[in-house]
C-alpha cells in the first residue's frame, strides 16, 4: 500500500495548479481519494446539512445494498432453473446468475461514471461519489433480462437530465436511479413489463409473472408464491427487489449507523398498510371484485418493490422532504400513493417507483408548508409573550 | 354525486391542464418564481376556472350550439351559433375577470392586493379558455359536472404551479450550467414533473 502512495504523491505534483495536467484535476482527486482517506472533506453539496463526510454516507448505503446485489445473482439463477425444471447447485445458481447481472452492474458503473468525469472535468468542480450508490441501484431494479445499451442509454439519460443539469450530486429533485426506471418504463414498456422479462431465458412454458402480475391479469389468489416465499424473495422480480428479509436487514443497518431516515422508513410502511387494510376490510364487507383489494394487507408489503422502494428509495437525503415533521407526510403519503396506483389503475400493476418520483417532486413543497407553519407557531408564541 | 367526484379528480391528476395539455405555460412559467405569488395566481385561477366554465356551458346549451335557440321560438330549431363559441367564450372570461377583480376589491381587499396584476392576466391565461373549450369538446351533461370539471382543472393548474415554485425556490443556490440557468431549467423541471405526473395515466375510478 506504501508503494502506492508514493506513486500517487509523485505523480500529484502534475495535477496541481500550474502543473502538467492541470486540468485532470478532478479525475486525479476523485482516484486519489478513492484509494486513500483524504486530509479534507467535502466542502460542498448535499452533506451540507451534516457532519458526516459524504463518502462515508455512500460507503455504508453500498454496504446495505451488497446483500441484495448477491441475493440477486443467486435468485435470478434459480429463476432460471425453476422455469425448466432442473434442480441446481447454489454456486451454478449463483454463477448463472453473476454472468446475467454483473455486465449491467459493470454498464451503469462505466457510463454514469464516465458522464460525472465528463461533467466535472468541464464543470471544473469535484466528482463526487453520489453516483457509487445511484450505479449500485440501478442494477437491483432492472428485470435481469434488459439489454445493456438500454442499461446505458437509461443511465445518461439518468444521470445528465435528472442531476447534472441541476448542478451534479445533491441538487437534483427526482432520485436519479428511479428516474432511469421510468424512462426505461415508458420508452420500452415491453422489455419492463409483462409475464417475460422477470425471469432471465425462462423456458417458454413456465409462467414468469410477478405476483403483482399476476393479479394484474385476474388470477386467483390461489396462485400466488406462498407469503414466506415473498419474504425470503424466492419470486421473480427485479434484481434486487424480491427479498424483503434482506431488505429490512439493510434498512435496519441504515437507521443504526443514522443514513437512512426511520421516519420515512416507518411512515411509508405506515401509509401503505393502512391504506391497503382499509382497502380490504371495505372489500370484505361490500363484495367488491378487485384482486388487488382482496389480498391481505400486509401481502401488499412484501411483493414487487414496495420494502425495497421504502428503505432504499424513499430515504434519499436530497430527493425526500427535509424537515422531521415534512418526512412522516411525506412517507405516509408515497405509502397511501402506492395503495392507489395498483388497486385503481390498471395500467401499472406496480406503483412503487411512480409514488416515489410523484412525491419527489412536491417534498420542496412540503417542506415549505412545515417551515411556514412552524414560522407561524413562533411569531404567535412571541406576541403571546409581549401582550403579558 | 360519484361521477362528479370523478370528473374533478380526473381533471385535477389525468388531464393535468399543465403536464397532460400544457396550456397557461406563460404564467405558470413566469410566476412561479416564490410559493406566495404562485398560491395567489394559483386560487386565482380556480375562482375564474371556478365561474367562467359553468357560465360558458350554460351559453354554449342555450345560445351557441345547434337548436339551441329552441326555447326562444321552434322556428329558430335549425340557427346553429357554434361559430361564435370563440368569441363568445373569451368576451365571457374578460368579464368574468373583470367582475372577480370588482368582488374582491369590494369584500376582501387584503386578497386583491396579494393578487396584484395577476388577477386581470388571467383573462389571457390559455388554461381558462382552454377549460371552457373541453367543456364544449366533451359534452358534459349537466352544470353540475362543468362545474366540478372546471375546479378540478383549476386545482390542478394550482398544484402543479406551487409544486413547481417550492422546487424553484430549492434550486435557487443550485450550480446550474449558465446556459440553462432561468427558462431552461424550468422547461427541465416540468418535464420531470410530467413523467412522476404519468403515474395517474389509465387510472379508472
Amino acid at each position: 500500500m506504501s508503494s502506492l502512495r508514493k506513486t500517487v504523491d509523485k505523480i500529484k505534483p502534475y495535477f496541481e495548479k500550474g502543473g502538467k495536467f492541470e486540468y485532470l484535476h478532478s479525475t486525479f482527486e476523485a482516484f486519489e481519494t478513492f484509494l486513500f482517506v483524504p486530509d479534507t472533506t467535502t466542502t460542498s453539496g448535499s452533506h451540507i446539512r451534516d457532519y458526516i463526510d459524504m463518502k462515508r454516507t455512500m460507503t455504508i448505503v453500498v454496504l446495505a445494498l451488497t446483500p441484495l446485489l448477491l441475493f440477486g445473482m443467486w435468485n435470478v439463477g434459480y429463476q432460471h432453473f425453476l422455469s425448466y425444471g432442473e434442480e441446481a447447485s447454489l454456486w451454478q445458481n449463483f454463477w448463472f446468475g453473476f454472468l446475467k447481472v454483473f455486465p449491467i452492474l459493470v454498464v451503469s458503473y462505466v457510463v454514469g461514471l464516465g458522464i460525472e468525469f465528463a461533467f466535472a472535468q468541464v464543470r471544473g468542480h469535484e466528482v463526487n461519489e453520489g453516483f457509487l450508490v445511484t450505479g449500485f441501484l440501478i442494477p437491483l431494479i432492472v428485470p435481469p433480462d434488459t439489454p445493456l445499451w438500454m442499461v446505458a442509454l437509461a443511465t445518461a439519460f439518468a444521470v445528465i437530465i435528472g442531476k447534472e443539469v441541476f448542478g451534479g450530486t445533491g441538487m437534483n429533485i427526482l432520485n436519479p436511479a428511479l428516474l432511469a426506471r421510468a424512462f426505461l418504463f415508458f420508452a420500452y414498456p415491453q422489455d419492463m413489463s409483462g409475464e417475460k422479462v422477470w425471469i432471465a431465458e425462462k423456458a417458454d412454458a413456465f409462467s414468469g409473472a410477478t405476483p403483482l402480475g399476476k393479479l394484474l391479469v385476474g388470477e386467483p389468489l390461489s396462485t400466488l408464491p406462498h407469503a414466506s416465499d415473498m419474504f425470503w424473495g424466492l419470486i421473480p422480480g427485479s434484481i434486487g427487489e424480491t427479498s424483503t428479509f434482506l431488505i429490512l436487514l439493510g434498512g435496519l443497518f441504515l437507521i443504526i449507523t443514522g443514513i437512512g431516515s426511520w421516519r420515512v422508513m416507518l411512515s411509508v410502511f405506515i401509509g401503505g398498510f393502512g391504506l391497503a387494510g382499509f382497502l380490504w376490510i371495505l372489500a370484505h364487507y361490500t363484495g367488491v371484485d378487485n384482486a388487488y383489494m382482496s389480498i391481505p394487507p400486509y401481502y401488499h408489503l412484501i411483493m414487487g418493490g414496495f420494502a425495497f422502494g421504502a428503505v432504499f428509495m424513499a430515504t434519499d437525503p436530497v430527493t425526500a422532504a427535509q424537515t422531521n415533521k415534512g418526512k412522516w407526510i411525506y412517507g405516509i403519503l408515497i405509502g397511501v400513493l402506492v395503495i392507489i396506483i395498483r388497486v385503481f389503475n390498471p395500467a401499472y400493476p406496480e406503483g412503487m417507483m411512480l409514488a416515489i418520483l410523484l412525491m419527489n417532486v412536491f417534498a420542496p413543497l412540503i417542506d415549505h408548508f412545515v417551515v411556514e407553519a412552524n414560522i407561524k407557531k413562533r411569531l404567535k408564541r412571541i406576541k403571546v409573550q409581549t401582550v403579558k | 354525486m360519484e361521477n362528479l367526484i370523478n370528473i374533478f379528480v380526473k381533471s385535477i391528476f389525468i388531464d393535468n391542464m399543465i403536464f397532460a395539455y400544457f396550456l397557461g405555460m406563460c404564467s405558470y412559467l413566469a410566476v412561479s418564481k416564490t410559493v406566495k405569488t404562485s398560491m395567489g395566481l394559483g386560487i386565482a385561477v380556480v375562482f375564474v376556472l371556478g365561474i367562467t366554465v359553468p357560465v360558458d356551458y350554460l351559453i354554449n346549451k342555450y345560445l351557441l350550439t345547434a337548436g339551441a335557440l329552441t326555447w326562444i321560438s321552434p322556428a329558430l330549431a335549425d340557427v346553429d351559433l357554434s361559430f361564435l363559441s370563440f368569441i363568445m367564450f373569451i368576451a365571457v372570461i374578460a368579464s368574468m375577470v373583470q367582475l372577480v377583480e370588482m368582488v374582491i376589491e369590494k369584500f376582501s381587499p387584503a386578497l386583491y392586493s396579494s393578487l396584484g396584476i395577476f388577477l386581470p392576466l388571467i383573462a389571457v391565461n390559455c388554461a381558462i379558455l382552454g377549460g371552457s373549450l373541453f367543456m364544449q369538446e366533451r359534452e358534459y351533461a349537466s352544470v353540475a359536472e362543468a362545474t366540478s370539471f372546471g375546479l378540478g382543472s383549476g386545482v390542478g393548474w394550482f398544484l402543479a404551479i406551487v409544486g413547481i415554485a417550492a422546487i424553484r425556490e430549492k434550486i435557487r443556490y443550485s450550480n446550474v450550467p449558465a446556459p440553462l440557468k432561468g427558462l431552461g431549467i424550468t422547461f427541465i423541471i416540468t418535464g420531470l414533473m410530467g413523467i412522476a405526473f404519468m403515474s395517474f395515466m389509465g387510472i379508472k375510478l
